[in-house]
């Protein structure tokens, strides 16, 4: 019977070592399309976007309802959703990567580390390779990941109609800033 | 029986990390996925503008924007040249509308036919949603007033204020099939509390139908009559039909169109449009819609 308690923690402590994954629901996406002669901003933030990553492998994946962008002019989110997006057509943008050198960092320990991140990115449809820099802060058993990057509009096939190019970019900066859990029950 | 137990137990536990191993999905997503309630999500911009292009549309401006609307009907098309088809004559009708709610809306205009102003206000019990306990139709309801601004025909007589006025109540029953097809039934009663004839009703009843078929992302076809089954006149008003295009240019939407009436409100189109389309007497005429944002949008509005 005794062995039978020392092989049942002998199986959970390695078992908790297997990929423990991180995740959030409500991840904070910036989206930033203002161009530099545009009297106003062409901004919006979607705080629910979802994000799942594992501490082991360094595969992270990203999901965002592209409908839940808020703008602060009921308008804007109008035409983000209904010319450039096209939200009913194409709800969700994805990304799907990994962590590069994830097996040189330990994420179990306090700390800030500084990652490369590459992997596809889907937006409206199309999908293209993207690689940025990233900061993964690991405390009290969260991780804070945090990256920005610019995504080209027309690599995605969202076109800006000549009238309104001196107000909407060609480029979009993207900012992600996520508070990642421990999933449980995996 | 005992040692059979436990070798069970035994190779359950020691299976049971491994199936863990293998249920490494490589799609991460799937694996905090299904345990959101389905929500309740409305269906919007089923049209581009609260107007179809005369009548009231299902749609309504967003809480916390103004649309100014400056409205144009030109003169018959077929007076030819000399009155450059129409264009040298010009009614107008300025508006002002003012979003509330997502449900709520109220606006005032001022037309130049009759001198009439008008005020209404719109607000939607259900609206067209997907998710649990959602509605495929939105219902809208309007009540509206104009007031007559013209001189007395008859100075004589006894006249009172209220003869100026006339009333209206419109029920708006409107779906979005697709992303591109739109269609509302709207029955309407006007009220006029002076009928020009004393054979005329003061009472008019009509039907509005109005739909959208998008083109394109920023161009749509769209169409506006209202057939007069009550209180039509025997002879010299027709069924008001309008026709056109709505075109999206960044912050302005421009309803270019032809119709036969020159009325702005409805009080004036339902019931004073004397031009047939059979005989040509077409004009025409374009909204020019600007939304402002008057009050900053508040971040996590409901979805509903």
């Amino acid at each position: 019977m005794k062995n039978l308690v020392g092989l049942t923690l002998l199986i959970f402590l390695t078992s908790a070592g297997y990929g423990q994954k991180f995740f959030t629901k409500n991840g904070k996406i910036n989206f930033d399309a203002t161009s530099s002669s545009s009297p106003e901003r062409i901004e919006g933030v979607n705080r629910s976007a979802t994000c799942v990553m594992d501490a082991k492998s360094g595969a992270i994946q990203f999901a965002v309802l592209m409908k839940g962008f808020e703008f602060e002019r009921a308008l804007m989110e109008e035409h983000f959703n209904e010319n450039y997006v096209e939200s009913n057509k194409y709800p969700k943008s994805e990304f799907k990567g990994k962590v590069k050198d994830a097996d040189e960092i330990d994420l179990s320990k306090d700390g800030t580390y500084k990652v490369k991140v590459k992997g596809d990115i889907t937006i409206h449809g199309e999908t293209k390779e993207v690689e940025t820099e990233g900061k993964l802060v690991v405390q009290n058993g969260k991780i804070n990941a945090d990256a920005e990057f610019s995504v080209k509009l027309s690599d995605f096939k969202i076109s800006i109609p000549g009238l309104v190019a001196d107000k909407v970019s060609k480029t979009a900066k993207i900012a992600v800033s996520c508070s990642l859990e421990p999933l449980k029950n995996q | 029986m005992k040692k059979l137990f436990r070798r069970i137990i035994i190779s359950v536990m020691v299976l049971l990390p491994s199936f863990q191993l293998m249920a490494q999905d490589p799609d991460l997503l799937k694996l905090i996925e299904g345990d959101e309630k389905p929500e309740k999500i409305r269906i919007k911009y089923a049209f581009k503008s609260p107007r179809v292009i005369n009548s009231h549309s299902m749609e309504f401006l967003n809480p916390g924007t103004m649309d100014f609307r400056i409205l144009h009907r030109f003169g018959q098309i077929n007076q030819g040249y000399k009155n450059f088809f129409g264009l040298d004559q010009a009614s107008m009708r300025m508006g002002f509308d003012f979003g509330i709610l997502h449900n709520l809306m109220a606006g005032i205009g001022r037309s130049t036919y009759k001198k009439e102003l008008d005020g209404f206000i719109k607000y939607a019990p259900i609206r067209q949603s997907t998710g649990p306990w959602s509605s495929p139709v939105t219902l809208a309801l309007v009540a509206g007033m104009t007031m007559d601004g013209t001189d007395w025909s008859d100075p004589e007589r006894q006249n009172f204020f209220t003869s100026r006025l006339a009333y209206y109540f419109q029920a708006i029953i409107g779906r979005k099939f697709s992303e591109s097809f739109t269609l509302q039934v709207a029955p309407t009663m006007v009220h006029k509390n002076l009928a020009v004839l004393e054979k005329d009703p003061n009472n008019i009843y009509a039907l509005g139908i109005g739909g959208r078929i998008k083109l394109s992302k920023r161009i749509a076809f769209t169409w506006d009559y209202s057939h007069v089954f009550i209180g039509m006149p025997d002879s010299g008003y027709y069924h008001p039909l309008s026709v056109g295009f709505d075109i999206e240019t960044g912050g302005h939407v421009f309803q270019l169109h032809f119709s036969n009436s020159t009325g702005m409100n409805e009080r004036a189109f339902i019931t004073e449009t004397t031009a047939n389309w059979g005989k040509g007497d077409i004009r025409f005429g374009f909204n020019l819609s600007r939304v402002f944002q008057i009050k900053k949008k508040k971040s996590g509005e409901p979805k509903w």
